[in-house]
């Protein structure tokens, strides 16, 4: 991806236009408008996604899979453009196994992170990408480094991102503990991208979870019909 | 392993000239619109089964409100495997398919064997990536390979979905309605091909983009099946009146003949070198 982002004009949606046919909401770009995290356990990490993929009001894709794998033991969660996001996890996804290659050892989630940072700082005015980079690795065990829209990188015990985070902020701020075993994190995970995907309309479907440490990766689906419920619903 | 390619390969980074281009012709029509590209407003539709995958699509392409073809053919061939759905700008889904069959026709030719779905999905999405939405082909692709059967969605922007059974068009609300009900997982050849044609006349009787007929073509391992038209519209016009004029109906009023005098100039004759 060594292009040169000379002219940066935006030519807008020019696919659908005012009196076509053709509905508006199929113009717009793929979003993943969504709800993701990541925490950190001893010994690993834990980390969640809705599953909803909306081209403005309509779901383009009900299943989605957010959760994905940039090497063995290292996972990114995407947010953000779906082409953007889908592009530049596979550009790191390659620098990533090439680097591994070179070095003959598993790579570090720090080194995942910073190849996210400089996609995403570089290219920050074409991007739209919001980005949680977790995994484990020998040196540090279980990281997560958040990588939001316009290119910053910073470790975090635990990061939410997507449009349906603002729900769950208070949520995290007031039930995270720092030392929680693998169950209650994967429990956290579960209950506050409910609390999300409830109130938030661009994120939906069913909780897609993997949990990252030495023995491997374990992931795990939450159907519609058996999403933690509230009082509230 | 360097991809052999029919056309150059293109330089890195996005590619703006042809949106320079648009921009300068939207001034050259400043008193009204600039022609709008023909856009095939359409029903497309495609679901995996037991023995591989079903795509589905009607014949209707529109140029704003008049049918500029009845018996278009949205589903393109893209090798022997492999199929693909094109909605969206006509333009763009046929040439982006010619390009994208090219290529893995040379791929086949050099490696001796079929391409995969998830390589033509792949060259598709780098390609819808680096143009940045201007090119405006929804494509869905479907084929058999040796890893199975595979059904994928590319968007615009370079967005790809993998899943199980799609729409996509101006229709795809209605023909996803008629999927959700009826898709089930490993359904049998004919109950597969009657949920496509059930889902394409969903979308073509709820959306005016959409018509005509309806193409269904079925990939599995053994071969292809390109039913063109699978199901023929029951509107037809009749018409009233010919069209065609028995001669004598203009009269002649006068007639001149003036011969063309050639002269042969020069005469060479060239022997090839035969063997």
């Amino acid at each position: 991806m060594a292009a040169v982002a000379s002219m940066m004009p935006m030519f807008g949606q020019q696919i659908s236009s005012k009196n076509d046919m053709v509905p508006d909401w199929l113009g717009q770009e793929v979003s993943t408008g969504t709800t993701i995290m990541a925490v950190e356990y001893d010994g690993g990490v834990v980390i969640g996604a809705d599953s909803r993929t909306t081209t403005g009001a309509y779901i383009a894709n009900r299943v989605t899979d957010k959760l994905t794998p940039i090497h063995d033991r290292i996972f990114c969660c995407r947010s953000g453009s779906a082409a953007d996001t889908q592009a530049i996890a596979d550009v790191v996804a390659y620098q990533l196994g090439f680097h591994s290659i070179e070095l003959d050892e598993p790579p570090l989630v720090e080194t995942a992170a910073n190849l996210f940072r400089a996609s995403c700082y570089r290219y920050r005015e074409e991007l739209t990408a919001g980005i949680l980079v977790a995994g484990w690795d020998r040196r540090k065990g279980g990281q997560v480094y958040s990588v939001p829209i316009g290119g910053m990188m910073v470790r975090q015990p635990v990061s939410v991102g997507g449009s349906g985070s603002s729900y769950i902020y208070g949520f995290m701020d007031s039930n995270y503990k720092p030392g929680m075993s693998k169950e209650q994190c994967l429990e956290i995970t579960a209950t506050a991208l409910s609390l999300a995907m409830e109130r938030d309309g661009s994120s939906g479907g069913v909780i897609r979870q993997a949990s990252i440490s030495e023995d491997g990766v374990e992931r795990r689906v939450i159907l519609g019909n058996q999403l933690p419920k509230f009082s509230t619903h | 392993m360097a991809l052999s390619n029919v056309n150059e390969t293109p330089a890195a980074g996005f590619n703006f000239d042809n949106a320079a281009r648009n921009a300068a012709l939207q001034g050259l029509f400043d008193a009204g619109q600039a022609p709008k590209p023909l856009k095939t407003g359409t029903t497309i539709a495609g679901i995996v089964f037991k023995d591989g995958v079903v795509l589905g699509a009607d014949t209707r392409a529109t140029s704003s409100e008049v049918v500029a073809d009845k018996m278009c053919a949205k589903i393109h061939y893209i090798s022997p495997n492999i199929y693909c759905c094109g909605a969206g700008t006509a333009a763009d889904t046929e040439k982006t398919t010619d390009i994208l069959s090219s290529n893995l026709t040379i791929f086949s030719l050099n490696s001796g064997r079929n391409p995969r779905v998830v390589m033509a999905v792949n060259i598709l999405q780098d390609m819808l990536y680096r143009y940045h939405g201007q090119i405006g082909a929804s494509l869905i692709l479907g084929g058999v390979d040796c890893t199975g059967n595979h059904l994928y969605t590319v968007g615009p922007y370079g967005s790809v979905n993998k899943v199980p059974y799609l729409a996509m068009g101006s229709g795809d609300l209605a023909a996803l309605g008629i999927l959700e009900d009826g898709f089930r997982a490993d359904l049998e050849l004919e109950k597969a091909k009657e949920l496509v044609r059930a889902s394409i006349h969903a979308g073509i009787m709820s959306d005016l983009g959409s018509g005509n007929n309806i193409d269904i073509c079925v990939i599995t391992r053994q071969g292809v099946d390109y039913i063109r038209p699978y199901q023929v519209s029951q509107y037809k016009d009749n018409r009233k009146i010919r069209y065609k004029y028995p001669a004598g109906t203009t009269p002649v009023l006068t007639e001149k003949v003036v011969p063309l005098k050639l002269e042969v100039v020069q005469e060479t004759v060239q022997q090839m070198d035969t063997v």
